[in-house]
């Protein structure tokens, strides 16, 4: 046990796997929604828009999390806002979004690049920079969007499997979408500094995508995910000590093998299960009724 | 017997064109009515602007105070991929009153009541991909029915499945309807469905016809409705919709010449 005992030596290394621990449950549990809503690109798009708030932020000596969070916030509602009026596809209003944005962090990098050495580790992620404060803001959204979850469950559930329908059942359909981006954006905020803006896109859809291979029920899925998501985190934290290897790096290798391994063994019916989340669910209201009559 | 919805003069258009126009309709408590029409002839967006979900350019659509309506889409728009039971895909409607993700005990009575009463009671862990179109069709249905509606709208729900089901589907309508529950339906069926209703709506565009399928199942009627001659026979005093014989004619004529032209012109080409 000595491999599991002696990186816990390290006050630093304990906060670092806390919040590794959290963040991968975290966004496992949140990816669910974002994966099944055909969404996945989104967390790569939104971690970058992040940025260009973290960038601003860093120049005006402005709270990291108040301003990257009201930033990311801003364009997450920005984009909802875009995709419903299903004029351009989501993948697009994501891809336009976010890359202004990102393109503004770089902008003020260029301009102010005195910036940049507090902003590293927002890009890459830095288990050396996780303090207690830190791990109590992972931990505080952690519990707060699984509270929000539970709170909405089968509202999340119908706006995302059947938004039409939901609308007429008299589902705030406006409400929940805006309540996932805001949930999608804070968890970002809160896991950006352990694994960083490159690789978080990986830790939203890789649990998802795995607990999808391994269950056809959604309630199964929402705790496999999260479960999964916690897993990858724990180990990959451990892995990183003894690798000498970033952490957010191995969080996501650790998810890759797990989800090599779960490809394997549930063969071609987990593949199928997998394929399914390209799907983007029921197609726009106005584009079927104009179609279809 | 009093009205559940009204449409006055309702116009419905997306980007400025007009897929329904000037529609008058009216909804009674236990009526049961389908509505026919072409492609494109705004069946869909009549449902649609019945449901709310649609919002009028021109005219007003009037509900009873508190009416709930049931909602069946077209099982095409349905996401087979997503992971959800028959049980999650019935339960999901329940939104109201109770806030906790899992089920009370009075609501797991109420969902297997509601999927026994369709025929589907022991299908609840299913994948909602693993079930047959009549079976997934019923799920929908179960689903619109664990909310109570007054009245409940369908979309095609006919449409890709064989006759057997078919059937099943249109005695199971007319139970509910029986019950008590009005019930509007889409659908292009003439002879399978149509013909058996109590009341039909004809649609292109402009409402052409209206009444019982013996008044508006006529050639005039069809052809203002379809564009397109039609005969109307009788079976078994039923109305049975046919192309007309003139244009089954016309085609059978015009085959043969087409292959001979365009042997001829092969022949041609081989020169």
């Amino acid at each position: 046990m000595g491999w599991l005992t002696e990186p816990l030596e390290f006050a630093f290394f304990r906060h670092g796997l806390a919040v590794a621990t959290l963040a991968g449950a975290l966004c496992g549990l949140i990816g669910v929604y974002v994966t099944l809503r055909g969404m996945s690109y989104i967390g790569h798009g939104l971690s970058h828009a992040i940025f260009g708030g973290a960038a601003a932020s860093a120049l005006v000596s402005l709270n990291f999390y108040l301003g990257a969070g009201l930033w990311g916030m801003a364009c997450a509602l920005a984009i909802g806002r875009v995709t419903r009026r299903r004029i351009i596809g989501s993948d697009a209003a994501i891809g336009v979004i976010t890359t202004a944005s990102f393109a503004f962090g770089i902008a003020l990098l260029g301009l102010y690049g005195q910036v940049r050495k507090s902003i590293d580790a927002a890009i890459f992620g830095s288990v050396l920079g996780v303090t207690m404060a830190d791990v109590w803001v992972v931990a505080a959204v952690t519990v707060a969007a699984g509270l929000v979850v539970l709170a909405f469950y089968r509202k999340l559930l119908f706006t995302t499997f059947d938004p039409e329908v939901a609308d007429v059942s008299g589902v705030n359909t406006a409400r929940m979408d805006a309540l996932l981006m805001l949930l999608l954006s804070v968890s970002i905020l809160a896991t950006m500094k352990v694994l960083g803006v490159v690789l978080i896109a990986a830790t939203l859809v890789i649990p998802a995508v795995v607990a999808r291979m391994l269950t056809n029920s959604f309630a199964r899925m929402l705790w496999l995910s999260t479960l999964i998501g916690a897993l990858c985190g724990f180990v990959g934290m451990i892995a990183s000590y003894h690798l000498d290897v970033s952490s957010g790096a191995t969080i996501v290798l650790v998810g890759a093998a797990l989800f090599a391994v779960v490809f394997a063994v549930t063969g071609p019916r987990g593949r199928r299960r997998a394929a399914g989340l390209e799907d983007h669910g029921p197609a726009p209201v106005a584009a079927t009724a104009v179609a279809r009559d | 017997m009093s009205a559940l919805l009204r449409l006055h003069r309702v116009t419905c258009a997306y980007g400025g064109t007009p897929v329904l126009v000037d529609a008058d309709l009216e909804i009674g408590e236990r009526d049961f009515t389908g509505i026919v029409g072409p492609s494109g002839s705004g069946k869909t967006t009549l449902l649609r602007a019945m449901l709310g979900t649609v919002e009028p350019a021109g005219g007003r659509v009037e509900r009873q105070p508190g009416l709930r309506v049931g909602y069946v889409p077209q099982v095409e728009t349905v996401n087979w991929s997503f992971p959800v039971t028959v049980f999650e895909a019935v339960l999901m409607s329940r939104t109201s009153g109770r806030r906790l993700p899992w089920p009370s005990a009075a609501e797991r009575a109420e969902v297997a009541s509601v999927l026994d009463r369709l025929g589907i009671g022991g299908l609840g862990r299913r994948h909602i991909r693993e079930l047959s179109g009549g079976q997934q069709q019923r799920v929908f249905l179960a689903r619109a029915l664990l909310r109570r509606p007054q009245l409940l709208l369908l979309d095609e729900p006919t449409s890709g499945v064989d006759v057997r089901t078919r059937h099943e589907i249109l005695h199971l309508l007319d139970d509910l309807n029986g019950d008590g529950l009005a019930v509007v339906l889409s659908t292009h069926d003439l002879n399978g469905i149509a013909a058996h209703l109590p009341q039909l709506v004809c649609l292109n565009t402009r409402i052409t016809g209206r009444g019982t399928p013996r008044e508006v199942l006529t050639p005039d009627v069809l052809e203002r409705t379809y564009g397109a001659p039609m005969e109307v026979l009788e079976h078994g005093g039923m109305p049975i919709v046919v192309d007309a014989p003139q244009l089954v004619t016309d085609l059978g004529a015009r085959t043969p010449r087409s292959v001979t032209s365009s042997r001829r012109r092969e022949a041609t080409w081989a020169g």
